[in-house]
């Protein structure tokens, strides 16, 4: 069951050969016996989950239709609110913060029948690439224990690639739902900025945060993002737009379509994986697709842009985080001083160093060089891509330098880690949709290939990846670890 | 920066975060770099989203405070401001 | 400069003002929790304005536009691309620790207003006007005792209510244009009263809905360079800033007649001790890294938009009042009485706007609104019942005081005035008629008056016609008694 898509337990669901609790149990016998190794969750709730799942199948035995997600079992990043249960953003400073409200995709992916079996982990604030900031211990890759998911939506890539869920919501600010989709080998996307609404995800960099989907398959990705996108009151920054049928988009393939590839861009990667985004690159021209080399030349500073903007941002979203109102508060004989202390106390290093070089970037004096020169960089970034998809219909490129490395390899030197990020930022600062499917191994380990579209084009992204995948099904690779065999089929 | 940001940290972590600053400040003073030449910010392409001057309920006071780590009644406790803004 | 440079100057007194007002909403700006004053603590608070992870800021259609309203009465200009910022510094009754503002691009610029201080009009430029949110309260609480204007550092420990936290606030900014105390002063009450007058605040200083700061400097007179500035705070009434600003003055001259220099600094006014105080610790400047909020939508008013909140404005007060005094040719100071709220000038019109009608509101209706504490808005009488109980007393239905009387109950009890004047019996007795019975009676018992009126003594008639009036219980209608008995007497037809 666990191998399944979304897709395929759905009509099984619907049609009563499988009851969403019966799939709910696996689900969770499945959490259990993998989590001690994985560490994907950092809450569960089993007994709200089985009663969800009970009235799902009391509504599915009386003929009626619970929605487009009717059963399924759904991991939330725990940067999501989900009214309740805590949200700690993997931090200790919200370790006790429960929200008083759910997040708007929560709350459609309820009313779409959806199962939320609990919350996984994540970078700390969705704070780095690897899941190695969460204040309650990295989460593993199931491809290989010793090595990193990904981040900072390690937490949900390794629930879905691991088979205890089939779908997971993950958030993406810089690569953050795309990088570990590659690095443990399922399909993620970041929906165009403004596509889904924000209300309820605890902010990072509110100009480049989107909430998105992983999924086993494209397919999925694509019956999810329908449930997330559309417009919401509550969020000044998420577009009134109709949403596309997704799933229906996805028969359009690639006949005639062109790819962009940014090959300056790509000098210098590493061999293997140069071999396997080729061999996913000409898998597509033999579904009808042309390549065409295009030049991003401003994309080099994507990424210092970025980590001028995006920690600004986040050093004004976190500064509420005081032990005033909720959470960790440490005490003080002032309040500044607790405010401090608290701080000191509940933030890990990375945070800590985004929200000093946050604050140093918009501060007097250093203003105009910094945080102005990047919106100013931002923008030229952005115009290269116009620029390049209105040349091209899609860019394609790996979705990561290297593949998933081992914990602790890059934990010493945060430049280092910043660098993984290099093919992902971009697109945050443009603002534009990007997908991560899986693409040949390299070394053994998942690798992505990214699809990057123009804006709101999410349709022709997902009809992409998903003609890559029916001729090069490497989605379906299972993890191999003994861990994972025995477990029900 | 650390008294503009609230955070209290220790002289190790101090040294250590300078250290690591002024890496990522070398890295990101790679920006000089490029031509800005009339170049402007982009202009966020949503113009007047408003609401309505029509109430929705608040949270409950209960609700409000659940997550307080201290309070007296409906209030929120806090120590004293030494302080003005 | 020295003592001796500085004495044989002439100083001259530079103030700015900087007000917030809380706009008129029923709601907050960026949420829907109710706008409303004194309610229990932390019970009008949502997830928006509380802070809480996650939550987005969408701002109120209302709150604009009162904005813009206000501008365009200040003859600013309203600016077709605006947007907000944030402004960041950390205070415990701001619960995001950064307030949504406008900083280098705020929605209306360039304005003025003119007021009067005695016969000589004033015009203090307006520098800005922006938007933006308010924060909670706090309470600082001392050794178990509750002290709501208790100093910092005194305290030990605080109480937070985030109720006020996200009310819309304008900001409005004048120019250095004032020049004494008493004119910073003239100038909020002249700022007030238009913005209640346009409904876009109620202004009330003493509920916190308007807030006043101030920056003061002295220079010699004629230097066109401005003095070091002091910043004034904590001013809570009319009379304090003029309190404050005339001790400030003072303060300021006799330093630099000493040979001394004004340090630029913000001090706070102590109402009791009738000083302000330097407050230590600003040593740092804030800085408070502004950047454009992301969360919001910039803000673009057309030129359709304008229009119509331009031709939304109502009547101005000046305006009004200046029309006033052509027609029906009120003095100064009545038609400025009858402009100090547009309620009150609107039942002037109503009630018919002639000289009468302003007489009798300047002169009854106020006092019954005194009397009662009810304002004349809330009272029961209508401005047409006002009209058609001067109709009453012109045609000689009722007399003066019966007019008095009617208003009276109207104005507690509402109703009809003729069904009223049925009911207390008010109506006068006019008719010749009906009263020779009386005037001959009168004439009758009081011959002696009657002998000296009819030898010349015309104060004699005033007691027949107040013996009239008693025998009358006061409805005989005093005039047309007055000529009956006037008459009577002279032709000897007592008897």
């Amino acid at each position: 069951m666990h191998r399944l898509a979304a897709h395929q337990l759905l009509p099984r669901l619907r049609d009563r050969q499988l009851r969403a609790r019966d799939l709910l149990e696996q689900a969770l016998g499945r959490i259990g016996r993998l989590e001690p190794t994985l560490h994907a969750f950092l809450h569960l709730q089993a007994d709200q989950a089985r009663a969800q799942a009970d009235r799902i199948d009391a509504e599915l035995d009386a003929g009626r239709d619970p929605g487009p997600l009717a059963g399924l079992p759904v991991a939330l990043k725990d940067n999501l609110c989900l009214q309740g249960m805590p949200t700690t953003c993997g931090s200790r400073i919200l370790e006790s913060f429960v929200p008083p409200y759910d997040a708007t995709v929560v709350r459609r992916l309820q009313a779409a029948g959806a199962i939320v079996v609990g919350k996984t982990n994540l970078d700390e604030f969705a704070m780095g690439s690897s899941t190695e900031n969460s204040a309650f211990g990295p989460t593993r890759n199931p491809w290989d224990p010793g090595r990193v998911p990904g981040g900072s939506s390690g937490g949900s890539a390794v629930a879905v690639a691991a088979g205890m869920v089939p779908l997971a919501l993950g958030s993406d600010t810089g690569g953050s739902i795309r990088q570990p989709a590659a690095f443990c080998g399922v399909c993620g996307l970041k929906p165009t900025y403004g596509r889904v609404s924000r209300h309820g995800l605890v902010a990072f960099a509110s100009s480049l945060d989107q909430v998105g989907p992983l999924a086993r398959d494209v397919r999925d990705c694509a019956l999810l993002l329908g449930v997330l996108a559309g417009h919401d009151p509550l969020d000044s920054t998420c577009e009134d737009r109709p949403v596309p049928d997704y799933p229906a988009l996805l028969e359009r393939g690639v006949e005639g379509l062109r790819l962009g590839i940014p090959r300056a861009f790509l000098q210098g990667l590493e061999p293997e994986m140069a071999t396997s985004f080729e061999e996913a690159t000409e898998a597509l021209v033999g579904c009808g697709a042309r390549l065409v080399d295009v030049d991003l030349p401003h994309l080099e500073y994507a990424l210092p842009a970025y980590y001028i903007l995006a920690p600004a941002e986040a050093s004004s979203n976190l500064a509420r985080f005081d032990g005033v109102r909720y959470g960790l508060r440490v005490s003080g004989p002032d309040v500044a001083a607790m405010m401090r202390r608290t701080r000191a106390a509940g933030f890990g290093a990375e945070v800590k160093r985004r929200i000093v070089l946050g604050t140093y970037t918009l501060s007097a004096g250093y203003h105009e060089a910094y945080y102005s020169r990047a919106q100013k960089v931002r923008s030229v970034v952005s115009r290269d891509f116009q620029e390049a998809l209105a040349r091209v219909d899609l860019l394609v490129l790996p979705t990561t330098p290297i593949p998933a490395f081992p914990l602790g390899e890059k934990t010493a030197d945060p430049l280092d880690m910043y660098l993984s990020d290099v093919y992902t930022v971009g697109v945050n600062l443009a603002g534009l949709p990007g997908l991560s499917v899986p693409m040949a191994p390299v070394r053994g380990l998942p690798a992505g290939l990214q699809v990057i579209g123009r804006a709101w084009d999410e349709g022709r992204l997902l009809a992409c990846g998903q003609a890559l995948q029916s001729v090069r099904p490497y989605h379906l690779a299972q993890p191999q670890a003994a861990l994972f065999d025995g477990g029900m089929a | 920066m650390a008294r503009l940001a609230r955070l209290d940290l220790q002289p190790d972590e101090r040294e250590r975060l300078a250290l690591q600053l002024g890496l990522v400040l070398e890295y990101v003073g790679r920006l000089a770099e490029v031509d800005l030449e009339g170049v402007q910010p982009d202009v966020p392409v949503r113009t007047n989203v408003f609401r309505e001057d029509q109430p929705d309920r608040p949270l409950s006071p209960e609700a409000v405070l659940a997550n307080a780590p201290a309070r007296q009644g409906d209030y929120f406790r806090i120590p004293r401001i030494l302080e003005e803004d | 400069m020295s003592a001796t440079e500085a004495a044989g100057l002439v100083f001259e007194t530079v103030i700015g003002l900087e007000v917030h007002a809380e706009l008129a909403t029923r709601t907050k700006l960026f949420c829907g929790c109710p706008n409303r004053y004194g309610a229990p603590p932390n019970s009008a608070v949502c997830p928006v304005c509380l802070g809480l992870p996650g939550v987005l800021p969408v701002p109120n259609r209302r709150a604009v536009e009162l904005l813009i309203l206000a501008g365009r009465a200040l003859g600013c200009e309203i600016a077709r691309l605006s947007k907000f910022d944030r402004k960041n510094y950390f205070y415990p009754d701001m619960p995001k620790n950064f307030q949504t503002s406008q900083y280098d691009m705020p929605l209306a610029e360039h304005g003025a207003l003119e007021f009067e201080v005695g016969s000589r009009v004033h015009r203090v430029r307006i520098h800005r006007i922006h938007l933006e949110e308010d924060a909670g309260k706090s309470v600082h609480v001392a050794e178990g005792r509750q002290d709501v204007a208790g100093r910092l550092g005194d305290s030990d420990y605080t109480l937070v209510d985030y109720n006020r936290a996200g009310v819309p606030l304008l900001e409005i900014v004048s120019e250095p244009d004032l020049r004494a105390p008493e004119e910073a002063a003239a100038y909020l009450e002249a700022l007030r009263d238009l913005l209640r007058w346009l409904e876009v605040s109620d202004c009330k200083m003493e509920e916190g809905s308007l807030r006043c700061d101030a920056n003061v400097s002295l220079r010699a007179r004629g230097s066109l360079e401005l003095g070091t500035k002091v910043e004034i705070k904590n001013m809570n009434s009319f009379r304090s800033v003029a309190s404050a600003l005339a001790f400030e003055e003072v303060r300021q001259r006799e330093l630099l007649e000493q040979g001394g220099r004004v340090v630029q600094e913000t001090r706070t006014w102590d109402e009791e001790r009738g000083v302000t105080v330097s407050m230590r610790g600003k040593e740092h400047a804030h800085d408070y890294r502004y950047f454009p909020e992301p969360d919001l939508a910039v803000l673009v008013v057309d030129r359709a938009w304008l229009d119509r909140v331009d031709a939304s404005i109502p009547e101005l007060p000046a305006v009004r009042a200046r029309r006033y005094r052509q027609d029906p040719g009120l003095t100064p100071a009545q038609a400025s009485w009858l402009t100090s709220s547009r309620s009150q000038a609107d039942f002037f019109e109503a009630a018919g706007g002639t000289l009468e009608v302003a007489t009798w509101m300047a002169n009854e209706l106020s006092r019954l609104a005194r009397e009662s504490g009810i304002d004349l808005a809330q009272g029961r009488l209508r401005p047409q019942a006002l009209a058609e109980v001067l109709g009453l007393v012109n045609r000689g239905t009722i007399s003066n005081k019966g007019g008095r009387e009617l208003l009276e109950h109207l104005f507690r009890e509402g109703g009809e005035p003729a069904e009223l004047v049925e009911r207390l019996g008010l109506a006068q007795i006019s008719g010749e008629d009906a009263l020779q019975e009386e005037v001959l009676a009168v004439l009758q018992d009081h011959p002696q008056a009657v002998e000296e009126f009819r030898s010349g003594k015309d104060k004699a008639l005033n007691v027949l016609v107040g013996q009239l009036m008693k025998r009358t219980r006061g409805r005989a209608n005093p005039q047309v008694a007055r000529n009956l008995l006037a008459q009577a007497a002279l032709r000897g037809e007592e008897g």
